[in-house]
């Protein structure tokens, strides 16, 4: 694969800390349920169906994808919606190429997401406490523009491996500009539609979580500040750091232009 | 039968302390060792947040406990019980102001003006505050019958609490809810005294004329 440039000023997050510390609450809601509770998760075989408003709908093996496709390493700020934030060197493809061979059409003015639905092997879906009383399956989704932006990421591997299920294996995406919960995990299913799909955290806290997402300090969660984060580094608790947010999470440069003349205390 | 008594509750005492302490002293030795994972400082909030919650708790088990018992004594653990409670509600939001808000204190004063939950809980607190200090013996005994009318705020604080506790979670209502059913149970079960003190403070012409309303 090709490796990555880490800008300067930023520090990785040790690998031990991104596979420990997830929001994956099928499996669980503290932090370190996801690392315990989702070691058994059967990720081979693994497809992705894309469908709907496309000319050629199908099925990709992402077993098959991850040998063929040309991967690459990409070293993303990830900042979540909670107040805390990591770096991490993500491993994958870009969304928006593989999008286009399925031919969307021109009514695709989204693209919505689904997570694997299966209590089975997700406790969380199985138990309404264990899975913080979301409605499975998870689904997120993005303006198509959004979806085909040279950032957004297919990620298949972090750290040079692949992806530990904790973190969304097999295929999960990853949307830097975005707070964290965007970055949809486990992924069967793409579908291109023409309306705004439903996203989960919008949908259990609708005035709390927006369809956008994106990373904005001077927007406040209803319950705590997103002016500034506490940075996961090496460091233990006696020396935690917080740090500013940076507007669309330090890529403004690259996505700013995606939102000219949306109101974005509004469309948060 | 042995009849429980002062030797009995001497014990438990100490095993209140034992108790209370042993967490804290864990922690001193579990916060280097990176026991409480990739954002310590979220966990040990959570984890001094719930503890001081459960500590109320167990303060107001104190009386039902001893009547049903029969065991007076037993009322002797409500005090270190509810001090241990100040201190962990204490520890919980110094955690916060110091080590997630690092005293960054326009932060600060932001965070508790637009925060609800935040006021609601530092309200508590300084509730809890006030009956710490007057749990002193001396205070306690010169304070005569206003000392009990102060100490029942803690019924106040600890909705108060499970209050801040609702919501200040993210998603998932069985856990707080949990915890404000015991809360409401325990004080269903003074419901009597409560009617009581609330009918006498607002309704002080009821006990002259007991058809008006």
């Amino acid at each position: 694969y090709t490796p990555g440039t880490l800008d300067p000023g930023l520090i990785l997050t040790p690998e031990s800390k991104v596979i420990n510390h997830n929001n994956f609450y099928e499996f669980g809601t503290n932090k370190t349920d996801p690392a315990r509770n989702s070691q058994h998760l059967k990720t081979e075989p693994w497809t992705l169906t894309v469908e709907g408003e496309v000319e050629k709908p199908g099925t990709i093996d992402v077993w098959e994808l991850m040998e063929t496709a040309q991967l690459e390493e990409r070293i993303y700020r990830m900042r979540c919606v909670e107040a805390w934030s990591m770096v991490i060197p993500w491993l994958g493809i870009e969304l928006g190429p593989l999008l286009k061979k399925f031919k969307p059409t021109s009514r695709a003015k989204y693209v919505a997401f689904e997570t694997l639905y299966d209590p089975e092997q997700m406790p969380g879906q199985k138990s309404r406490y264990l899975g913080g009383g979301i409605d499975y399956p998870y689904v997120e989704g993005l303006r198509i523009d959004e979806a085909m932006h040279p950032l957004t990421t297919l990620a298949l591997g972090l750290y040079g491996k692949t992806l530990p299920p904790q973190n969304g294996a097999p295929v999960r995406l990853v949307v830097p500009w975005k707070y964290g919960f965007k970055g949809i995990k486990s992924i069967v299913k793409i579908r291109l539609v023409e309306k705004q799909p439903p996203v989960t955290w919008n949908i259990l806290a609708p005035h709390e979580y927006g369809f956008y997402a994106n990373v904005n300090p001077s927007v406040d969660h209803p319950r705590w500040s997103q002016a500034s984060e506490r940075f996961i580094g090496e460091g233990g608790a006696f020396s935690s750091s917080r740090q500013k947010t940076l507007m669309f999470n330090g890529y403004a440069d690259e996505v700013a232009s995606l939102y000219s003349g949306l109101d974005l205390r509004k469309y948060f | 039968m042995l009849k429980p008594g002062r030797k009995t509750s001497n014990t438990l005492r100490v095993c209140v302390h034992i108790g209370a302490l042993a967490p804290l002293l864990w922690l001193y030795w579990a916060i280097p060792q990176g026991v409480l994972g990739a954002d310590p400082v979220k966990e040990l909030t959570h984890f001094l947040g719930i503890g001081a919650l459960r500590l109320l708790l167990l303060t107001l088990c104190i009386s039902p406990l001893a009547r049903a018992l029969k065991f007076g004594l037993l009322v002797r653990l409500r005090r270190p019980l509810g001090l241990w409670c100040f201190v962990w509600a204490a520890l919980h939001f110094s955690t916060w102001l110091a080590l997630d808000l690092t005293f960054e204190w326009s932060l600060i004063g932001e965070e508790l003006i637009k925060r609800t939950y935040i006021l609601v809980g530092l309200l508590a607190l300084l509730l809890l505050l006030a009956l710490a200090i007057t749990s002193i013996p001396k205070l306690m005994r010169s304070m005569g019958k206003r000392w009990k009318q102060l100490h029942r705020t803690i019924y106040v604080i600890a909705l108060l609490v499970c209050l801040h506790f609702w919501w200040s979670v993210k998603s998932g209502w069985i856990e707080p809810c949990s915890y404000l059913i015991i809360a409401l149970y325990l004080l269903w079960l003074r419901r009597d005294s409560i009617m009581s003190y609330v009918h006498f403070k607002h309704r002080p012409v009821a006990h002259d004329n007991g058809a008006s309303s």
